[in-house]
């Protein structure tokens, strides 16, 4: 991605800033959506070592790696990290290379906000990394930061909850960014209905994001006051309650995790028409869908907490509203297959993980419906089911879908092509792996194995055993991804510029490696 | 078994597991309770449903894979959007989710129905163990796991019921609907029993009912089920179902120890005597947090041997046993323990490790302590 | 303004202001929690921090300002900041919906759960749902500003100063849109008397809540530990109350920008953002008037 960026700058630009300036002050899009990727890859492995010293704990039962309180920590911060660290930043990586690229636009909107977005991020990283050095260690409450509990420990969980207010500032910022984009930068004739879906579910989840970073921010600031100044809002001798931060968490965090997949549908909505050189099936039904996914989101969110004891109205509303999601979800799973039914299929590793996410999201998907009854989640509820159903919609659903976006744009962003060998070495080992490390947590979960304990009863070892092999293989498959990224980054096959056969919008017209600036002067539409 | 455990790879560990799979369970554990069978039913309906679902979508999809390929010639259709059919695949998902919500519905109802019991018991999550007060029998005793240290460390070997073994069980009679009152007293536990169907959530100042039945006679195991800390893993729940006469048994026997217990309160002890109860209340009640050394975990909790409230007045030492530290892990042991195990383990405090304070707590200076109001909240513990 | 530029939209060279703002946040983040866990020199880290982030925003908004005054912005420059404003006020009707929303949850659920069924005759006997209400266990101790128990607390009546501040908030509202009709008609007099008496309006608003917030922890035992009548009432006026500090001190800059000539009749969009958003603060002082202080 360098080389492309040194060799556009006679554009009659004034001279950029070199070496570590140019990132650090960057307002182009395409070194920002590079930032971002490269920050969510080293959190990537960062969060992903995290997962295999707990993988690697629960081989045996006893305690033989980690102390309880330091299992905690792993927990708490590999699934903070993955989250917030990982594919939120690979998304909005992805805006930022393809939204301006798609749209036909110079760039984003506010170039400079989104240099501050992206740069807030390492802020927050340090902040959360550094408690781990600190007295008492990092925080051990669970990514979803429950009080009490999240109000008895140390100094790291006033660092964690500032960490938070800093990510969701970047976040709004970011999504501020995407949508004005989206909906003032659009090249002339490029009307809604016609943009490519990438940008319609980005659209979307900016939209989710502004409506629910800021009630997170309220929460964390609750539990900041509740910790700090002597407030009571969690505290039932105060006259609060600790059940209405989850209330308040989970109107964020439901939303949060189509945050996590509907930007994931857009790039698989991408690639598959691409490999079977045929178009979508349903863009319209596709753009309904994905709307009534992100409204249905905001009255779900008491899925997550069938177990408080709301009352039985309560019970069957979120029941029944949960169960309702499946439905514009079937239609993209449809859309999907039947864009498959009857086309010219080739099998390129964008190709491969895009199958791979419809077959294995929908897995999760299934497990999340299983949930979401509401009976069965409270013998569920807190088990390894969840922690199963959690990593097929966001392993082979959310990472799968970047591995794929990756794949299928990074001719476009490096000019050169990936060694296909490789990926698809990478794309073997990790839907193998991946299978292993999280089928048997269903298993694991049905038996009665509760989740977040380091340590377990006898009669769930076997089925933990599959899944610790299961994670050491898929870990170790993404230093695979790891060497085809830099590989083409370095060089390579040199990419046409519409790369893929079957590709069809605005940013397979510029050039391989797309230049530094593109679309100065508006695209005209056919 | 164990050569799995020491397998390295994947394809030994998958291989070998095709054995040790054949008497292992893939569904929910076996019901005891007319609830958990309802949810084992309903559980396989929708799994049946989902499988056939999937059976279709992805046979549909893998057919395409394999006859729509470019590779053996085939050219691509160029049909998109047809109304007719997005709107089947719209409208029979909603069909079967309807099916699928009738029956669930039902369950809710059900289990969410706690009246006409036959007897109601109160479940007090603590960090780490259970308190159990039996209101209609005035039984109240705490509950905490019993597997030695030594089995968890890997210093001996684990026995059958390795961490879901308990000091104390719940014993309740069988085929009696008995309703819970779960609460909380410090973070949010929750009281988990798969084969009796019941899962609440415990609430620090809130209390949340519910209910379970038992069929069979039986020993029933679970865990707490929401993350409470560093022990989570750590506090088990036992539940005896028993034929009726062996609860009244056990009532009795019970509410004679819970006297003899009161007694303790009233006389006067010697110092001997109460480190070597002390000791054995810290090490059910202390040593989690501030380990069996005295020396606690730097950073989280402080080290008692030398602590400046272990070696400063005594009052000032009972004032922290008894009302805790607000806002920290530091709980109320006041209303968990008794006059006399808390003067024990103050004592044991005062005079084990380096602390070697020489006094010692009545019982009656705790009771002076906790003053008029708090006295009633006490449990007579053990 | 040259037509070729016009017709581009406006891309800003890369810039220093976003890394410095990051370092702001890194100081403020680290200082702030170390004044919270009384860890010495917080304080200075954290007042370090917010220097560096005011140094960040005056050179950043400098830079707007010079790019809009040298006629870089085009109409659709215009209207992404149209976009992206609303946008902003969205999250932050956002933001205080969580605390709204944690009013309504207290009042209307978990209070009278308190006092219902076995949570209240087993853990809270005696404890009458009401509101306003410092909850059921904060009896005993005495709060060490406040002089007394957390529990004997006065409410805050909505007839006193609220009201006068509601009077001062709704009036602010028309100074600033009759500022605006100044300058949509090049009236500069009428732009600048207005803006100045929509800021005044603003600061006799905040002065008049720091009195009353003075009264209520020294006269009226109500602090912020005053059970959680205490946390929502001062978590939802002061966050206001911040929010009116930041309108007035962007409107402060569009008087100082006014009196030194910026903005046209038609090309003035910072001057209707910070509009849009003090009517937006205004309107979030109603919903706070009739819920926290009226409807006790
Ligand atoms: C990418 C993230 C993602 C996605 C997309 C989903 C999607 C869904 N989730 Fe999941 N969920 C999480 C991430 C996600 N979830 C996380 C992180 C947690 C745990 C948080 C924590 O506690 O730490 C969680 C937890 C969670 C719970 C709480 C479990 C518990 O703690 O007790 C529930 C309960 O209802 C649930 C339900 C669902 C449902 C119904 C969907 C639906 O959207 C799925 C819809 C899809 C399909 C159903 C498949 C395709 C459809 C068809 C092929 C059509 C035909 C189908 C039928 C008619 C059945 N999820
Ligand atoms: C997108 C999100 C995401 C992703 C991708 C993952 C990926 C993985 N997760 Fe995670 N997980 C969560 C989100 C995610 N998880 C969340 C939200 C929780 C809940 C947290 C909570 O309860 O609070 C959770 C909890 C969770 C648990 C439950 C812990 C518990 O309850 O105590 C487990 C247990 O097995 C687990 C395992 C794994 C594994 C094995 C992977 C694997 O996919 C990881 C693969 C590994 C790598 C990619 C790293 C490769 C590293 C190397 C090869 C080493 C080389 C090192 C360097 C070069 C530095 N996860
Ligand atoms: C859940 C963990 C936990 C358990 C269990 C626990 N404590 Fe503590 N204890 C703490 C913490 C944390 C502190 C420090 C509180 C603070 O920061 O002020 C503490 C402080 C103390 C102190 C004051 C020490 C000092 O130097 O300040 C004493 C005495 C004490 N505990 C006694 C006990 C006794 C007796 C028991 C058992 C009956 C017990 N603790 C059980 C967590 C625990
Ligand atoms: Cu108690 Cu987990
Ligand atoms: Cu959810």
């Amino acid at each position: 991605m360098s080389d492309a960026a040194h060799a556009h700058e006679a554009h009659g630009h004034h001279a950029q800033p070199t070496g570590i300036m140019r990132w650090l002050t960057t307002t182009n899009h395409k070194d920002i959506g590079t930032l971002y990727l490269f920050f969510s890859l080293i959190m990537l492995f960062a969060a992903g070592s995290m997962a295999l010293m707990i993988r690697a704990e629960l081989f045996q039962p006893g305690m033989q790696l980690t102390h309880p309180d330091f299992f905690n920590q792993l927990t708490t911060m590999h699934g903070l990290i993955m989250i917030f660290g990982v594919i939120m930043p690979a998304f909005s990586g992805f805006a930022n290379w393809q939204v301006p690229l798609m749209l036909g636009a110079p760039d984003m909107a506010f170039p400079r906000m989104n240099n501050w977005a992206f740069w807030i991020l390492p802020v927050a990283g340090i902040l959360l990394m550094v408690s781990f050095l600190l007295p008492g260690g990092a925080v051990a409450g669970g990514w979803t930061m429950y009080p009490p509990l999240f109000i008895q420990g140390g100094i790291s969980y006033d660092l964690t909850i500032l960490a938070v207010h800093i990510m969701g500032l970047s976040s709004i910022m970011g999504s501020i960014n995407i949508i004005t984009t989206i909906l003032n930068m659009r090249a002339p004739g490029l009307t809604l209905m016609k943009m490519p879906l990438f940008c319609w579910t980005w659209l979307i989840t900016a939209y989710l994001l502004i409506a629910t970073m800021p009630v997170l921010a309220g929460a964390v600031t609750m539990l900041l006051t509740d910790r700090n100044f002597g407030t009571h809002f969690f505290n039932a001798a105060g006259g609060g309650d600790p059940v209405m931060f989850q209330h308040i968490f989970w109107f964020f965090a439901h939303p949060e995790v189509y945050i996590l997949i509907l930007p994931a549908f857009g790039i698989v909505s991408q690639i598959i028409p691409t490999f079977a050189r045929k178009p979508l099936f349903g863009y319209a039904s596709m753009v309904y869908a994905t709307a009534s996914i992100a409204i249905l989101s905001f009255i779900v969110w008491a899925h997550h907490m069938f177990t408080v004891g709301m009352p039985v109205a309560g019970q069957l509303f979120f029941m029944f509203s949960t169960m309702l999601i499946a439905v514009p979800t079937g239609v993209k799973v449809f859309n999907w297959v039947a864009t498959m039914w009857r086309g010219s299929l080739t099998f390129e590793t964008p190709m491969l993980f895009a199958i791979a996410f419809v077959c294995l999201f929908t897995i999760g998907g299934f497990s999340g419906l299983v949930l979401a009854i509401a009976p069965v989640d409270i013998q569920l509820h807190d088990t390894y089911y969840v922690v199963a159903h959690f990593h097929y919609v966001l392993v082979s659903g959310a990472l799968f879908s970047i591995f794929a976006g990756i794949y299928y744009w990074l001719p476009k962003w490096t000019g050169h092509m990936y060694d296909e060998t490789l990926g698809k070495w990478h794309f073997w080992l990790s839907v193998i792996g991946m299978n292993i490390v999280f089928f048997p947590m269903h298993f694991l979960g049905l038996a009665g194995m509760p989740r977040r304990i380091p340590d377990y009863a006898l009669q769930f070892t076997e089925f933990n055993q599959i899944a610790t092999v299961g994670a050491f293989i898929f870990g170790f498959s993404q230093l695979i991804f790891l060497a085809v990224v830099l590989k083409a980054i370095r060089g390579g096959a040199r990419a046409s510029a519409r790369v893929w056969e079957g590709a069809e919008g605005l940013e397979w017209t510029v050039p391989s490696p797309a230049p530094y600036h593109t679309f100065e002067v508006a695209p005209v539409l056919k | 078994m164990k050569s799995i455990g020491q397998a390295g790879t994947g394809a030994l560990a998958l291989g070998a597991s095709q054995a040790v799979l054949a008497d292992y369970a893939y569904n929910l554990q076996t019901p005891a309770s007319q609830v958990a069978a309802d949810v084992f039913q309903l559980h396989n309906l929708i799994m049946l449903v989902c499988l056939g679902i999937f059976v279709v979508v992805f046979g549909a999809m893998f057919y395409s894979l394999i006859k729509h390929r470019k590779s053996v010639g085939h050219k691509a259709a160029h049909f998109h959007e047809n109304t007719t059919v997005e709107i089947i695949w719209t409208v029979i998902p909603f069909v079967i989710l309807v099916g699928m919500a009738y029956p669930a519905a039902k369950v809710v109802i059900d289990m969410k129905d706690t009246s006409d019991p036959d007897m109601t018991v109160k479940i007090t999550g603590y960090q780490w163990k259970w308190g159990y007060d039996y209101l209609n029998d005035g039984i109240s005793f705490t509950s905490s796991l019993s597997t030695p240290r030594a089995q968890i460390e890997g210093k001996a070997a684990k026995g059958e019921h390795y961490l879901l073994e308990v000091d104390e069980p719940m014993v309740v009679p069988v085929g009696k609907r008995v309703r819970l009152l779960i609460t909380a007293n410090d973070v949010i536990h929750s009281w988990w029993v798969p084969a009796l169907g019941a899962k609440q959530d415990a609430i620090p100042g809130f209390i949340r009912d519910s209910w379970f039945k038992a069929d069979k006679i039986g020993t029933y195991r679970g865990q707490c089920v929401e993350l409470c800390g560093k022990d989570h893993g750590f506090m088990p729940i036992v539940v005896e179902v028993v034929s009726e006469d062996d609860y009244r048994a056990w009532v009795a026997q019970k509410q004679g120890a819970a006297q003899a217990a009161a007694a303790d309160g009233a006389r006067a002890f010697e110092v001997a005597e109460l480190v070597e109860r002390g000791e054995k209340v810290y090490l059910a009640n202390c040593a989690a947090c501030h380990q069996a050394d005295g020396r606690g975990l730097p950073g989280a909790f402080p080290a008692i041997s030398g602590s400046p409230v272990a070696t400063g007045p005594l009052a000032g030492h009972i004032e922290v046993v008894l009302n805790g530290r607000p806002g920290t892990a530091m709980a109320a042991f006041g209303g968990q323990l008794s006059d006399a195990d808390i003067a024990a383990v103050v004592t044991y405090q005062r005079n084990a490790w380096n602390n070697k304070m020489g006094d010692l707590a009545q019982p009656a200076e705790i009771a002076a302590a906790r003053g008029g109001a708090a006295e009633a909240a006490a449990p007579a513990a053990q | 303004m040259s037509l070729a530029q016009t017709e581009k939209y406006y891309l800003p060279q890369p810039s220093l202001w976003p890394i410095i703002g990051s370092v702001a946040l890194l100081l403020m983040a680290v200082g702030g929690t170390m004044t919270m866990r009384e860890i010495d020199n917080g304080g200075w880290i954290l007042f370090a921090g917010l220097a560096i982030l005011f140094v960040m925003m005056f050179g950043w908004f400098r830079d707007v300002i010079r790019d809009s005054e040298a006629g870089r912005y085009n109409q659709q420059v215009d209207a992404s900041f149209r976009w992206s404003m609303s946008w902003f006020i969205f999250s932050e009707v956002m933001f205080f919906a969580a605390f709204f929303g944690a009013l309504f949850y207290t009042r209307v659920l978990s209070v009278p759960w308190l006092a219902d069924a076995e949570t209240g005759s087993l853990l809270w006997p005696g404890f009458q749902a009401t509101w306003p209400t410092a909850g059921p266990g904060l009896t005993e101790g005495v709060d060490a500003l406040a002089g007394v128990s957390p529990h004997e607390f006065t409410p805050m009546g909505a007839w006193g100063i609220p009201a006068i501040n509601t009077l001062l908030l709704l009036t602010s509202g028309v100074t600033v849109t009759w500022a605006h009709w100044g300058l949509k008609k090049n009236r500069r007099t009428q732009l600048v008397a207005g803006l100045a008496l929509t800021v005044a309006l603003g600061a006799v608003f905040l002065a008049l809540q720091v009195y009353e917030y003075h009264h209520a922890y020294t006269e009226m035992g109500l602090t912020l530990g005053a059970g959680v009548y205490g946390a929502t009432f001062f978590m939802l006026t002061g966050f206001h109350g911040f929010h009116v500090l930041v309108g007035t001190t962007m409107l402060i800059v569009m008087l100082l920008r006014s009196i030194a000539g910026h903005f046209t009749p038609d090309h003035h969009f910072a001057f209707e953002a910070v509009s849009w958003y003090w009517h937006f603060v205004d309107v979030v002082w109603v919903l706070l008037f009739i819920l926290v202080y009226w409807m006790i």
